[in-house]
């Protein structure tokens, strides 16, 4: 029994540590878009690999994660709940960490006009993924406060779509661009934007799963 | 021939097991909270330490059985009850296994002749429907209470996962090792006297007596119930009712131990009013009732949509059949076994209402007036004289059963050697135990007069007044003078006088 319980606390802690990273991976997500556009090369660099490493240690925290429910059969109830909300969860990391990646091949050419915009589209995508890990994080520990939490995720989801809109009309306007150049800070803007799109998605399901969580 | 006649009791062991198992685990089951495997390991090893050490206080009466007066008509008893509660275990639907007995002794007592006790009958009707009510009741009662304390206090969803399946674990182990106690005198208890087994050494560990290697026998017999056949009826009451979480199946269970043990447990009854406290009143309750209305009352406390009433329909049905069917399938057999394969399956019982049984209802202030007709005329049907004794006094229906009690005749020898051998000296007092010894070599007619020469010689003897404090001693000094009854009876008059 002792070692069940040993057990059961071991995977608490080891979706706690999930639920981390993806919150630090948010957190260099918004750092790497800042240093790209400040020009800070070494930093950007050390932001890629920072998130490249959180995602691999993520993923296999995940795989962890989803062994050992499924070996110990824990939580019938909820255990597809679960898993289905790790893994969207992770799809949050794997778009940070795409994303920076594309910075980093592709190398838009981003004016300074726009540079305060797109931060400000980096920091409300990454705040609707913060808000929705806090929601996860309550959803295993106290259920009564997911929905504080989603409300915020569904904000910030519809703010950087609105930022995101404000961007590309922005974009189509200059003249001083060409239209190649155009297309590809439209894209980047989308792909900044996918974090609050991916964070809404894990939002959907935790609204389902909590009200399931009641007894 | 004894171990022919074993068997039926070993089947309803089995069916007991395939039956009732599903009362204790079926929800965690149900719930997939409890594996199967691990649910059959825990129940049959509760339920084996259940029987052996918790059923020895049973040792001393022979259970509901008991009432059959001869092993080829208990046989046949057991068999009927078995073949009942397998055939609905194969219906998938939980059913009481001593309302089968019950059922089936009703079956006997037709075809003995023998007066039905009709409170029985009345008791498993009430049960049939008070049970379930109570039970449910309670699980809606802790269901809200279990929601406002959790949404109180924030447990994360694993330890959560965790507390529960260890309550459904201990409260379905306390389960089985009632099941085992508790049923083990049914299954086994008329073999108790009859079994030629000597008692065992375990390694200068422990002894186990003759009665426990028996019932550890019996015991087994349930677990392979369990472990072959149980799933079925588990899946109707994990599943088949209402889909249940597995908090709520751990409330179902909880609210089933608690009704179990509020409304039938004589010794919380004895306690509170020892204490000056007010009692709760007992009521005839039974485990698969109880669990079954456990599960609607969450059904019902979730808003009532959802629950599967062509399920309970079927289930109700189950419960009504399952006694009718034992009584049918229990005279039909009896008749069979009697006439083809020659079986002695009932005794028969004389009724004399004697003088000195006139005396003595006098005495105790029964009316006898207009039975003086019937005065020293013997019968041999306990229905016919029933019968008789209501058509020359009507007015004596009241004390009709105290009257037929005291008029059969029931020879009893006290035997010096059955003293020492069968009469187990701790369970008695020492005044008791001295007044026994002093009537060594004496014989009597009537159950009520050793009773009464018990009496004159210790006070210990003596019945309290009837009122709720004495409840409970009253009833265990009527348990005491059943085990002397059966042990000094002479089953077989003519080789006694030899």
């Amino acid at each position: 029994m002792a070692i069940l319980f040993r057990s059961t606390r071991a995977l608490e802690s080891e979706i706690d540590e999930y639920l981390d990273d993806v919150s630090n991976g948010i957190l260099v997500f918004i750092d790497g878009v800042k240093n790209y556009l400040s020009k800070n090369v070494d930093s950007f660099k050390d932001n890629l690999t920072t998130i490249d490493k959180l995602e691999g240690k993520a993923d296999e925290l995940r795989r962890t994660i989803e062994n050992n429910l499924y070996t110990h059969s824990l939580i019938p109830e909820h255990r597809g709940d679960v898993l289905g909300l790790l893994e969207t969860i992770d799809d949050i990391i794997d778009t940070a960490k795409e994303t920076l990646t594309q910075f980093s091949v592709e190398k838009p050419y981003i004016p300074e006009s726009l540079h305060q915009q797109y931060n400000e589209l980096a920091e409300t995508a990454g705040k609707a993924g913060e808000a929705v890990v806090h929601a996860t994080r309550s959803f295993f520990k106290e259920v009564k406060l997911v929905q504080d939490h989603l409300h915020k995720v569904y904000f910030y989801e519809k703010e950087a779509d609105k930022q995101g809109d404000r961007i590309k009309r922005k974009v189509f306007e200059m003249d001083d661009l060409e239209l190649c150049q155009k297309f590809h800070l439209r894209y980047f803007a989308l792909h900044i934007d996918t974090l609050a799109d991916m964070a809404e998605n894990v939002a959907d399901r935790l609204a389902i799963y909590t009200i399931k969580r009641t007894i | 021939m004894i171990f022919i006649y074993l068997t039926s009791g070993l089947f309803l062991g089995w069916s007991l097991g395939a039956n009732d198992a599903a009362n204790v685990f079926g929800t965690a089951v149900g719930a997939k909270m409890v594996r199967f495997k691990t649910a059959a390991i825990v129940a049959s090893i509760f339920v084996l330490i259940g029987a052996v050490i918790g059923g020895a206080g049973a040792t001393h009466t022979l259970g509901k059985l008991g009432a059959v007066n001869a092993l080829a008509g208990s046989f046949i008893v057991a068999f009927s009850a078995a073949f009942t509660v397998a055939w609905m275990t194969k219906l998938k639907l939980p059913v009481s296994t001593s309302q089968a007995i019950v059922g089936a002794i009703i079956g006997w007592n037709f075809f003995s002749g023998s007066v039905t006790d009709y409170d029985s009958l009345t008791k498993i009707v009430t049960t049939w429907v008070l049970c379930p009510v109570l039970s449910a009741a309670f699980a809606m009662i802790l269901f809200f209470v279990f929601r406002k304390v959790l949404e109180k206090i924030n447990v994360h969803l694993l330890s959560m996962d965790f507390y529960t399946r260890i309550g459904l674990i201990l409260v379905g182990a306390f389960g089985a090792y009632s099941l085992g106690a508790n049923n083990i005198a049914n299954v086994m208890g008329v073999f108790v006297p009859v079994v030629p087994f000597e008692p065992l050494n375990v390694y200068g560990l422990f002894t186990l007596t003759s009665a426990q290697i028996l019932f550890f026998i019996g015991a087994l017999a349930i677990a392979t119930g369990i472990f072959t056949y149980s799933y079925k009826v588990m899946d109707t009451v994990g599943g088949g009712i209402f889909r249940l979480s597995p908090v709520t199946a751990l409330i179902v269970v909880l609210s089933e131990s608690l009704v179990l043990f509020l409304f039938s447990s004589e010794g919380l009854e004895a306690w509170l009013i020892s204490h000056g406290l007010p009692s709760i009143p007992l009521v005839p309750v039974s485990s698969s009732q109880a669990v079954v209305g456990a599960v609607i009352g969450i059904g019902l406390a979730k808003g009532g949509r959802g629950i599967r009433f062509n399920v309970l329909g079927e289930i109700a049905a189950g419960w009504v059949t399952t006694p009718i069917a034992a009584g049918i399938l229990a005279f039909i057999s009896l008749f069979i076994f009697q006439n083809v394969f020659n079986q002695q399956v009932s005794k028969q019982v004389e009724y004399c209402l004697s003088d000195e049984v006139v005396t003595y209802l006098e005495q105790k202030q029964i009316p006898v007036r207009g039975l003086e007709p019937l005065r020293n005329e013997v019968y041999t049907n306990s229905v016919q004289f029933l019968s008789s004794i209501e058509s020359h006094s009507p007015g004596s229906k009241k004390f009709v059963r105290k009257i037929i009690e005291a008029s059969k005749i029931t020879p009893l020898f006290i035997d010096p050697v059955l003293i020492s051998n069968e009469v187990d000296r701790r369970w008695f007092t020492p005044g008791q135990y001295e007044a026994i010894q002093k009537l060594a070599g004496k014989s009597f007619k009537h159950t009520w007069q050793l009773k009464q020469a018990l009496q004159n010689l210790s006070d210990e003897w003596k019945y309290k007044p009837e009122n709720r404090k004495f409840k409970l001693y009253n009833k265990n000094l009527d348990k005491k003078y059943e085990n002397l009854f059966s042990i000094f009876h002479v089953r077989n008059p003519s080789t006694k006088s030899k």
